[in-house]
């Protein structure tokens, strides 16, 4: 189990005058997948970077055991919590393993810039995603699905107990979502890491989630484990989606059917 | 961070070419000196002639120039490092302009008083680059320093700059004028010990500071919120940084005038040469020092009419990074 915890007090989240999110406040469960659902601007993102201090709440406060994270020394902060932004860019030419040596930097200083533990760390993460071969190559040349894997790599050499990733599935296909879906969940049931994570994909938030928290327009409305938490009446209301919520066949759990406008009759006409 | 061991050759090799650039621009004269001799002066032989030749007639000329283009290299690398954007580069955003903007004022408002030349100049100078690069930030800055926008900033500024220059060099005296003319063009004409000596203390205490900051400067290259998440203080890192690199380039306006092309071209040169992502800061600031002692030879002797050295970087700097953009582009589609 992961140790450190992290809660939110009455979060009051602003970019200059505009308020985005309003009295967050929320437990995130140590050593679990937490996904911060919700439609578009409603503040998830917002959410996390507050989360990761990349973000100075207006007011309210982000516990990081116990201790507002932004009275913490950050680089200290950085040993126990690791953020992977929302489409993060790497220099021209940067190779992987260069990017992935980046992750170890709050555990180096300028004096002790490179150890063996570091090597140790940075290969360890370049095999749990699969990314030693390309090792040499610059991240600018690798595909979408490989840049974010590359990227996760950079935050698992960090070596955090919690990883935040804000939305790691944008731009990528289905099968590379979550095929990145499955390194998150390895993560969390090899290495029990706490993550938290902004996902688009509803279905596939339900799937890869232990507890979901659902925000709507700067407010969390809900949160709680994925089976009881997902009905069609909190899709209309949060969403503003006609759906049904069957049986997942594959996972057992709630899968969410839309109903747009077109749709097919169950046999199919001509 | 990791070991680069083809960036601490080029290292090493950029500074053997420095230095024999250095004997071989020292050596040339109305008492010509070879390299090999010049170079055993320099490292304590030759006889009281030849000593008094190098060391204080030619030497200090050449180390101003090793020295101010460092200086210059080394604040291009760090602006264009912070904003991830090669035309971030002090003499393309208006620092220089700025820093060249003050020094006129008090050449040409000033007048030949004494304080106006020996201290007035250099406050001028740091004053408007200090004061150019604090607008240009507040102007960029919006929830961090995006490149795209500081640029376009920077060069509307640097027009504004370039504009005053000239309005006051219309207006001054044409002696006052004249002398501002040749400085701006960036010369290293007269200069001794008491121009090197000055500019070694500062540059070496700067350049000091932004070394030392090399390891954050690696983190913040990927961007304000992934440094930030690695437990960098960015805006701390960045102020410190960027003040450095303002005074540096501020000092070697003082000390030769806006030397064109070096902050802008050199790190880019250093970051082709040693084929790191980033510009490495070291390698820049020994490629700007060969690059303005080679341009100060050039200027000197190879043509027939002496030129101010910023002439001769800004003709030869232009075209070679043209070539190494080309041969780069080509190596990469093959």
């Amino acid at each position: 189990m992961s140790e450190h915890q992290i809660t939110a007090e009455d979060l009051v989240l602003a970019y200059g005058d505009r308020v985005v999110a309003d009295g967050l406040t929320t437990e995130i469960p140590a050593g679990k997948v937490t996904t911060i659902i919700g439609p578009n601007g409603c503040g998830k993102s917002t959410f996390l970077r507050a989360v990761a201090r990349l973000l100075k709440p207006r007011s309210g406060r982000v516990l990081l055991d116990g201790k507002a994270i932004t009275s913490m020394r950050t680089r200290e902060v950085a040993k126990v919590l690791g953020m992977l932004p929302q489409s993060p860019t790497a220099p021209e030419g940067l190779t992987v393993a260069d990017l992935v040596a980046k992750g170890r930097h709050p555990h180096q200083s300028w004096l002790r810039q490179w150890s063996s533990d570091d090597e140790t760390e940075v290969d360890a993460a370049l095999r749990l995603t699969g990314m030693q071969e390309l090792a040499a190559r610059p991240v600018d040349e690798l595909s979408g699905g490989q840049r974010q894997r590359v990227w996760i790599s950079m935050a698992l050499a960090q070596e955090t107990d919690i990883l935040l990733l804000d939305e790691p599935t944008t731009y990528l296909d289905l099968a590379h979502q979550v095929e990145v879906l499955d390194l998150v969940d390895k993560l969390h049931a090899d290495l029990q890491r706490t993550v938290v994570m902004v996902l688009h994909d509803l279905n596939l938030a339900v799937r890869y989630s232990d507890h979901l928290i659902v925000m709507r327009e700067g407010r969390i409305v809900t949160s709680g484990p994925p089976d009881e938490l997902i009905t069609a009446e909190l899709l209309r209301d949060v969403f503003g989606l006609d759906s049904q919520v069957l049986v997942d066949p594959v996972s057992g759990r709630p899968m969410i059917v839309p109903i747009g406008v077109r749709r097919s009759a169950p046999t199919v006409q001509h | 961070m990791v070991w680069r061991p083809r960036l601490v050759a080029v290292d090493v090799g950029l500074l053997v070419l420095v230095f024999l650039l250095v004997c071989l621009n020292v050596g040339q004269g109305d008492y010509p000196i070879s390299v090999p001799d010049t170079a055993k002066v320099i490292l304590g032989g030759g006889n009281d002639a030849e000593r008094f030749i190098v060391w204080d007639l030619r030497l200090p000329r050449s180390v101003v120039g090793l020295l101010v283009g460092a200086g210059f290299a080394m604040s291009g690398a760090i602006w264009q490092s912070i904003t991830r954007n090669p035309l971030a580069s002090p003499d393309l955003l208006g620092i220089t302009a700025g820093a060249s903007a003050g020094a006129v004022a008090v050449i040409v408002f000033g007048g030949a008083a004494f304080l106006g030349t020996t201290i007035g100049v250099p406050a001028a100078a740091m004053a408007g680059g200090l004061v150019t690069g604090v607008v240009i930030y507040l102007l960029a800055w919006r929830r961090g320093i995006e490149g795209f926008r500081l640029v376009l900033i920077g060069v509307a500024v640097n027009g504004i700059l370039l504009a005053l220059t000239n309005w006051m060099l219309v207006i001054g005296e044409i002696w006052d004028a004249q002398e501002a003319t040749v400085w701006l063009n960036g010369s290293l004409n007269g200069r001794g010990w008491g121009d090197a000596v000055p500019a070694a203390i500062a540059l070496g205490a700067i350049g000091t500071v932004a070394l030392a900051s090399t390891f954050q400067l690696s983190a913040l290259k990927l961007g304000d919120d992934t440094a930030r998440a690695l437990g960098v203080r960015v805006q701390l890192s960045q102020s410190v940084l960027l003040i450095a690199s303002v005074l540096l380039a501020a000092m070697c306006v003082t000390a030769a005038g806006p030397i064109g092309f070096i902050a802008f071209v050199a790190p880019q040169v250093a970051l082709r040469i040693a084929r790191t992502p980033g510009p490495p800061l070291l390698a820049s600031a020994l490629t700007g020092a060969a690059l303005v002692v080679g341009s100060d030879y050039v200027a000197r002797v190879l043509l027939p009419v002496e030129l101010p050295v910023g002439i001769v970087t800004t003709a030869i700097g232009g075209p070679f990074l043209m070539y190494l953009i080309i041969r780069t582009n080509r190596r990469l589609s093959r």
